[in-house]
């Protein structure tokens, strides 16, 4: 594991008297992508701006390399942000933009030169440096918002969801790119998003955030597989959550049948929430499956067919190649490692509210 | 806009009607007046007596106190302007701009009268010095008096063009320039300045033309004895009823307006450019 970098530690915000972040502890090692992920309102900005030194947490401190940097004014600090609507400065052409924190730093004009060409063509857009920002599109923008961040060497680049605004297709481009960008620059990035999907793709290490808390933090990995709670399980991909009791290790009755699983340590005949994921729910015929149930609808999405199936009076999410018939009857059967179970959540705090999207 | 060009004509009429017999027509007769002699012969002389004398005089004055007027407007206005809008709306954002236009309800000159009283020999600022055993200052009837008018009564025509400029620059860029290595001094003179340069434009303009052709304000505190080329205009219309003269000297006056307005406009269009 890399060196310890940044450290949150039990950081308290609240606006208006509401509060927004709740002693949240938070380490970011060097090197890594970080992302942030969380519904909206749940915190990510907040966190990113206190880390940025635009917000001061009530509580707490913001330990960087060592140092407390709790009351550091932002340009005192050794990182940038990527501002989530670019903030270019329009008065000033793209070269000037770029300019700006090396001028502020004193900087000799030709290594500003230098930067300024070598940044540009790290973004791409060589060629650029006299057009104003206002006669770029929105993903050109963004590079320049980039470049502009990373000519000042910080250690750490800031990204509050910096592609936000573009269209699915440049985004995806831009995942690339930006991944492409950091394993180049070989600096840490601490990246905001509420989706899923970009964070999944990007990160080293996601931290999914709801209400102010950290719900659960991993690898992307880590995150999709094991959920720890429902609203994790909820908030990352489709997936089937349901009331359960474990009735001993190993073995787990949902809705009344008992079904084998891996999980153990959960004590005896405790209610634990089951999460298992679309595509992991295997359609078979009727005298194959652990419990059978009726094809209740079907989308067919592409790559494959997306089913419901209802079963035990629930509503099973199923992702599969085979298609099944609405109004057919089917068995249903779950491979033992795929059934995670998740402890309910103990108080009415931390209660993760399951979001509907 | 609107459908037909019929439609959009009925409806601009009576402005249009309005702008002849009001800026129109006067501004030809200025013309008018101000190209002949009382002959009706063509002549420059009315705009060339600019050059003589006491309309010299009064002129360069009015420049020079209409410069300080707004110079001093700016000072005061600018910082005022930042921390506008600063203050978030909840935060009585309204309540100070309301209480800043507020003396802009009530009439003029009845304003400049109570400078007027604040200001003469034995008024209420010699009062408080001569209270205080500190000596009395001559004020009124001096350039000083009428700069302090012009300034108190076209302050807020400083502030709120440039409240509207700074607060309508997205705050992420402020905290952009911080987030480089900016302290607050480098982001006000390297950014805020720069970006709010339209309403620092429009702001000295919506100053600097009042004060330069203003004689009321001269004309109460300035007595008879300071006189500014607005003076010089009203008297040589009521007292010396030379039309040609007092048209001839307010074409000059016009001259420093239009380059003023050119100014802004091309300001104007420039940031519109840029969008
Ligand atoms: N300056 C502020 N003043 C008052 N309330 C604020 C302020 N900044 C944030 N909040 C509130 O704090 C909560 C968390 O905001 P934050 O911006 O951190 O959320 P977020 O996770 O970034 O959401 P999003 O995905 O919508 O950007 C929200 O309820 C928001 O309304
Ligand atoms: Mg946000």
């Amino acid at each position: 594991m890399e060196k310890e970098l940044i450290r949150l530690e039990n950081i308290s915000k609240s606006f208006d008297g509401t509060l927004v972040l709740d002693e949240l502890d938070l380490v970011i090692h060097e090197n890594e992508f970080v992302t942030l992920l969380g519904p909206s309102g749940c915190g990510k900005t907040t966190t990113l701006r206190i880390i940025g030194g635009f917000e001061t947490p009530d509580t707490g401190r913001v330990i960087f390399d060592g140092k407390d940097i709790t009351d550091l004014p932002p340009n005192k600090r050794q990182l940038n942000t990527v501002f989530q609507k670019y903030a270019l400065f329009t008065h000033m052409d793209i070269a000037e933009n770029i300019a700006f924190g090396l001028k502020i730093h004193n900087k000799p004009k030709s290594y500003i030169d230098d930067k300024i060409k070598y940044a540009l063509k790290l973004v791409g857009l060589e060629g650029y440096e006299h057009r104003k920002p206002s006669s770029l599109s929105g993903g050109q923008q963004q590079r320049i918002a980039i470049a502009r961040a990373i000519v000042n060497e910080p250690k750490v680049l800031l990204l509050d969801e910096p592609l936000g605004a573009l269209d699915l297709k440049l985004r995806q481009e831009m995942q690339y790119e930006l991944i492409r960008l950091k394993n180049e620059i070989g600096i840490t990035f601490i990246y905001v998003t509420h989706d899923q999907e970009e964070a999944l793709t990007m990160s080293d290490h996601i931290v999914v955030m709801n209400q102010g808390y950290i719900q659960q933090e991993g690898s992307p990995e880590d995150i999709y597989n094991e959920p720890e709670n429902a609203f994790v399980a909820d908030f990352i991909g489709d997936s089937n959550i349901i009331d359960a009791v474990m009735v001993r290790d190993e073995l787990v009755n949902i809705l009344g049948t008992e079904f084998p699983c891996v999980d153990k340590g959960f004590g005896e005949m405790k209610p634990v929430d089951v999460v298992i994921r679309p595509e992991d729910v295997e359609l078979v015929s009727p005298d194959k499956g652990i419990i059978t149930g009726e094809v209740t609808h079907i989308i067919f999405k592409g790559v494959h067919y997306e089913m419901e199936v209802t079963a035990l009076g629930f509503e099973w999410l199923v992702h599969s190649t085979d298609m099944f018939p609405v109004g057919q009857t089917v068995g249903i059967w779950v491979d033992p490692y795929n059934i995670q179970i998740m402890n309910k959540p103990e108080s009415e705090d931390e209660e993760a509210i399951p979001l509907d999207v | 806009m609107f459908k037909n060009k019929k439609t959009s004509a009925a409806l601009s009429a009576p402005y249009t009607a309005w702008m002849t017999i009001f800026i129109i027509v006067p501004l030809l007769m200025i013309f008018y007046y101000g190209l002949t002699d009382s002959q009706g012969s063509l002549t420059l002389a009315n705009i060339t007596a600019i050059g003589y004398g006491v309309y010299f005089k009064s002129l360069l004055l009015a420049l020079w106190l209409s410069f300080l007027c707004t110079l001093i407007c700016f000072i005061l206005a600018y910082p005022l302007a930042l921390i506008l809008a600063r203050v978030s709306k909840n935060a009585g954002q309204g309540l100070i701009i309301t209480i800043f236009i507020l003396p802009m309800w009530m009439n003029f000159l009845l304003r400049t009268y109570a400078w007027l009283t604040l200001l003469e020999g034995n008024g209420i600022i010699n009062g408080i010095l001569s209270f205080l055993h500190l000596p009395t200052q001559h004020m009124i009837n001096t350039p000083t008096a009428i700069v302090f008018g012009m300034v108190y009564n076209f302050l807020p025509f400083m502030v709120l063009p440039l409240y509207n400029a700074i607060s309508r620059i997205d705050t992420a860029v402020f905290e952009a320039a911080r987030d480089l290595g900016a302290g607050r001094r480098q982001t006000l003179f390297r950014i805020t300045l720069p970006l709010s340069v339209n309403g620092i434009i429009s702001g000295v303009t919506m100053v600097f033309i009042p004060a330069l052709t203003t004689f009321a304000i001269s004309t109460l505190l300035g007595g008879s004895k300071v006189l500014l080329i607005g003076n010089v205009i009203e008297s040589t219309f009521t007292q010396v009823y030379d039309w040609h003269l007092g048209s001839g000297l307010s074409i000059v006056l016009m001259i420093f307006i239009i380059i003023n307005m050119i100014i802004s406009n091309i300001s104007d269009a420039r940031q519109e450019a840029e969008g």
